[in-house]
């Protein structure tokens, strides 16, 4: 009988021992999920590292970053440098910021402050179908519509240039900007506004000097996602920026960025050259642009959190 | 009195900006879709949706772009959705606050940082040369399975913090183990809103044409992929081909709109979709 009673202890036991040990492998499941994420990431970056190597090898940093003629199959021998690239890049970028940082700050603040909850439950929905338009549509209006557009008012004979890929990289990173900004502004306290209307200042007053300085760290790390989002665009830009590859001196210039050229080029190249190694160099350098601008909106954005 | 006036008109002007700025953002929307919808109409026909491109692809359907894009999504689907929500699980559920947590998240949401072109080299690396799947669906869905993974991780993540601790608290008070609690209790309520993010992250990666460029994707296929190392035509890589790499680009323009207004309407559906489940979803949590 006793005996009986300590067996049913036992199995008990071994049982709870079990499904402890069960529940620790569910755990674990989940853990190696999640820690896939910095495997990802971090082959990416190994990856780009290893398969650029080679190139660097034959091919000083130096000359890589200072020279602006990319130019891997020349007759009077090959040249590899991303002046022009990079510069193309933050030029298209630039005039995309120019664009949406107003328009999409001045969206956020009325979607925030002004339009009433009916309004915002129509306009949302229609910004996140805006975010859901594919680049290569995207990049394909500004081949049909905005390049004979800009065609007849530049008086050129065609539209693709920077100021074209600029149109519609602000297009590209409104939605984020919006979103996140509208976010930011929301999230400013309500005493706040009611301490600057109470003291008798009008609500473009409160929103002017009080909402949106209160909101601003939460704006400005909007502002650098949308930007990572249009230095990393890959098709808009492909196709409607004409992709020239000299150095660009205006924004009426065919420009070709970071991105076009190794989508351009990545499908031609022999694999294992130089010239392929030169394009995962140049992914690096954009893997690491990006990087950098969304760490920085990052540690913005984490700071703000703490200062709430 | 003259005073309080002009800031009055302040006002006025300020917010009438505002408003402004709203109307322009969104007849950009309208001017893109009205434009591709009257343009594209025209060519959609039963003709065009099943049948393959002819004659240099001046003529004929885009049904092998179609079913390719649809292929490559599954297979997107099968890689994220599965290991986004686990991941998701992990950070809700199990996560303690500490290093560890914070570098899984700074991973995650770097990772949706990338750039896409950068998804590309790494897929043709890691997928096409390490592991030896070539030029396949495999390789390409592979690719924008890793791409949106940190999307699905995200939305799961926000569904699962949206249910209630008392669902939690409930079951484990009854003695269900903590594995028991979030299969039983957490999981069902949190799944709209994990399907959501899952519809999301899919639609994008519908539309992506950069990952795909070269890890699968073909120029021309007159027949359908067979099995998952074959290439494929896809609806994105077609409309870009269409738009600026045929030899008569102005002939096959309308062909061009046609594709283009299937790839929205493909996009957008599922983006309504899953703002639609997310809707309801949110009524029935106000409810509660």
């Amino acid at each position: 009988m006793k005996n009986k009673k300590s067996n049913q202890a036992v199995f008990m036991l071994r049982n709870r021992k079990k499904s402890r040990l069960r529940e620790s492998g569910y755990k674990y499941f989940f853990l190696c999920n999640g820690l896939l994420a910095i495997f990802v990431l971090g082959g990416i970056f190994y990856l780009l590292l290893t398969n650029a190597w080679p190139f660097f090898k034959e091919i000083s940093l130096k000359e890589f970053i200072l020279t602006k003629s990319w130019n891997p199959t020349g007759w009077n021998g090959a040249s590899y440098g991303i002046l022009s690239m990079v510069v193309s890049t933050l030029m298209v970028t630039f005039g995309a910021m120019l664009i949406a940082v107003p328009l999409g700050i001045a969206c956020a603040a009325y979607l925030a402050e002004v339009a009433s909850p009916g309004f915002r439950e129509v306009v949302k929905p229609l910004i996140e179908i805006l975010a859901g338009i594919p680049s290569v549509v995207i990049g394909f209006i500004g081949i049909v519509v905005l390049g004979p557009l800009l065609a007849r008012i530049l008086g050129t004979s065609h539209g693709l240039n920077a100021i074209n890929g600029s149109l519609l990289l602000s297009i590209m990173s409104l939605p984020t900007i919006i979103t996140l900004s509208e976010d930011a502004i929301s999230s400013v306290p309500i005493e706040y506004k009611r301490a600057s209307l109470a003291l008798g200042a009008n609500k473009w007053y409160t929103l002017i000097k009080i909402t949106l300085p209160a909101g601003l760290s939460g704006i400005v790390a909007a502002v650098m996602l949308g930007m990572g989002r249009a230095i990393g665009e890959t098709m808009t830009v492909l196709m409607a920026t004409g992709n020239a590859p000299a150095f660009p001196t205006s924004f009426t210039d065919s420009v070709r960025t970071i991105t076009s050229s190794i989508a351009i080029e990545l499908g031609e190249v022999p694999y294992y050259t130089t010239h392929f190694h030169g394009l995962f160099a140049i992914g690096l350098i954009l893997f690491m642009m990006t990087f950098f601008v969304n760490l920085v909106s990052d540690l913005i954005l984490n700071k703000y959190q703490e200062v709430e | 009195m003259n005073k309080s006036t002009k800031i009055e008109m302040n006002e006025v002007i300020g917010f009438g900006l505002l408003r402004l700025a709203m109307v322009i953002v969104v007849a950009i929307l309208g001017v893109i879709l009205f434009d591709i919808v009257t343009k594209g109409y025209g060519v959609i026909s039963w003709e065009f949706l099943t049948s393959a491109p002819r004659n240099r692809m001046t003529e004929g359907g885009i049904f092998p772009a179609i079913v390719g894009t649809i292929y490559v999504t599954f297979i997107t689907a099968f890689l994220a959705i599965p290991i986004g929500i686990s991941a998701a699980i992990y950070l809700s559920e199990y996560a303690k606050q500490g290093r560890l947590t914070r570098i899984i998240r700074l991973a995650i949401r770097n990772l949706s940082g990338v750039p896409s072109i950068v998804y590309g080299l790494f897929g043709v690396a890691l997928f096409v040369e390490n592991l030896n799947f070539g030029y396949s669906l495999l390789s390409a869905g592979m690719t924008l399975g890793l791409m949106t993974l940190p999307v699905v991780i995200t939305a799961s993540e926000e569904a699962l913090k949206t249910v209630p601790k008392s669902h939690r608290e409930g079951a484990l008070a009854l003695g269900a183990t903590r594995w028991q609690a979030i299969k039983g209790n957490v999981l069902p309520s949190a799944l709209p809103g994990m399907m959501t993010g899952a519809i999301l992250g899919l639609s994008r990666a519908a539309g992506e044409t950069a990952p795909i460029l070269f890890t699968g994707v073909a120029f021309f296929l007159p027949f359908l992929p067979d099995n998952v190392m074959s290439q494929f035509m896809a609806l994105p890589y077609h409309l870009y081909v269409m738009s600026t790499q045929h030899h008569s680009i102005l002939q096959v323009r309308p062909l061009a709109y046609g594709t283009a207004l299937v790839l929205i309407t493909l996009v957008l559906t599922m983006n309504l979709l899953a703002i639609i489940i997310r809707y309801r979803f949110r009524k029935r949590f106000k409810q509660v």
